[in-house]
């Protein structure tokens, strides 16, 4: 019984289509340039909402341009003059992807640039540590001079370094490990 | 070289702060708006329309020629916007300072307009009446209130998309229509 209840609650939720913004009278009867013209219109940004585009907008003005877009085609427009009548009235900002050209080159060089630049960098580390790594296996051994020097050196030092002092009782006594006195006292039980 | 590699993405990432900084604090002393849309037609010829007077009372109608000759200022506006209400006085100043101000009426019914316009005076050497918006369209309008300037040769100079202050009047408006005036 739940389960059947569970279904029914969902079941809307399954068939419901998704809520589009254009309406009914936007629609032409010609189902090839309806086509044209959603693909025209999910091109275009909505110029009041920004980030959506006039194909997903119900605002008035993305409505009016919809409008347009299917009246253009309707009289024969090809896709790119559609476009291109829209952008000379709303500049490139229009177009949600934008055209390369004077003013947006930065926009468009600059991401394969810098992943350019970091894999670069990341090649020339890499390559640096592995010569490091490989000149590390083949340590030449030091030459006869170099050996007695080191000699010398290692004796010296011993030999100047004073004798450590005597061990105190003391210490010996304190460094032992003990058990307390009556059994260990736990810190975290509170007096009674 | 190893240097120079190391210090690099550090000096990039100095860079592209400074950049960002610059265009946020600097240049327009931090005024620059990123929802703020670049008008196309600046530089460019007012765009062809033809639009009717809103009814018989009110004067009007106005098309692309009328803006020929001397400096305008269009403003679009409608009664059903309430920054229009707030900016209107401050149209009927310019008017007042003795500049051409067209009334683009977008998108209204036009016993609204006249309404309003009765009620709230009306400052415009002549209004047009544009009920479908598509002459806003040409215009590249994206919202209402906008305000254009146009220099005597029938260029477009300069847009402003939202409701004026004397403040921006004063700082951004009026240099553009010393200019055009001259």
């Amino acid at each position: 019984m739940i389960r059947l209840l569970f279904v029914l609650t969902l079941l809307p939720v399954l068939l419901a289509a998704p809520v589009l913004a254009v309406e009914p009278d936007e629609i032409l009867a010609n189902p090839a340039l309806e086509a044209r013209a959603r693909a025209i219109s999910k091109e275009l940004r909505c110029v009041v909402c920004q980030n959506q585009s006039i194909d997903d907008s119900h605002a008035g003005i993305a409505r009016d341009l919809r409008i347009l877009v299917r009246e253009r085609l309707v009289t024969g427009d090809s896709d790119a003059q559609v476009l291109d009548f829209i952008v000379a009235r709303y500049g490139d900002y229009v177009l949600l992807d934008p055209p390369f050209k004077r003013a947006t080159w930065a926009l468009w060089i600059a991401p394969p640039l810098m992943i350019g630049a970091i894999v670069a960098l990341i090649v020339v580390f890499l390559r640096g540590w592995q010569t490091h790594l490989a000149a590390g296996k083949e340590i030449e051994p030091l030459s006869p001079t170099d050996r007695a020097e080191l000699d010398a050196l290692v004796e010296r030092v011993a030999r100047d370094t004073p004798p450590p002092p005597p061990r105190s009782a003391f210490r010996a006594e304190f460094e032992q490990p003990r058990s307390p006195p009556g059994g260990t006292i736990d810190d975290n039980q509170a007096p009674a | 070289m190893r240097r120079l590699i190391l210090i690099a993405p550090v000096a990039l990432f100095a860079g592209l702060i400074a950049v960002m900084a610059w265009l946020l604090l600097g240049a327009e002393g931090g005024q620059r708006d990123a929802s703020t849309i670049p008008s196309a037609l600046i530089g460019k010829p007012a765009p062809d329309f033809d639009l009717p007077p809103v009814n018989g009372n009110i004067p009007g109608g106005f098309a692309t020629a009328d803006l020929k000759g001397r400096p305008t200022i269009v403003n679009v506006f409608a009664s059903w916007c309430v920054p229009c209400l707030a900016e209107h006085p401050l149209i009927a100043r310019l008017a007042e300072e003795g500049h051409a101000v067209y009334g683009l009426n977008h998108k209204d019914q036009p016993e609204a307009a006249a309404k309003w316009l009765a009620r709230h005076g009306n400052p415009y050497t002549a209004v047009g009446a544009d009920i479908d918006g598509r002459a806003s369209i040409e215009w590249g309008v994206t919202g209402v209130p906008e305000t254009f300037i146009i220099d005597a040769k029938g260029i477009v100079r300069f847009k402003y998309a939202g409701p004026l202050t004397p403040n921006l009047i004063a700082r951004k408006l009026m240099p553009v229509l010393e200019e055009v005036s001259r």
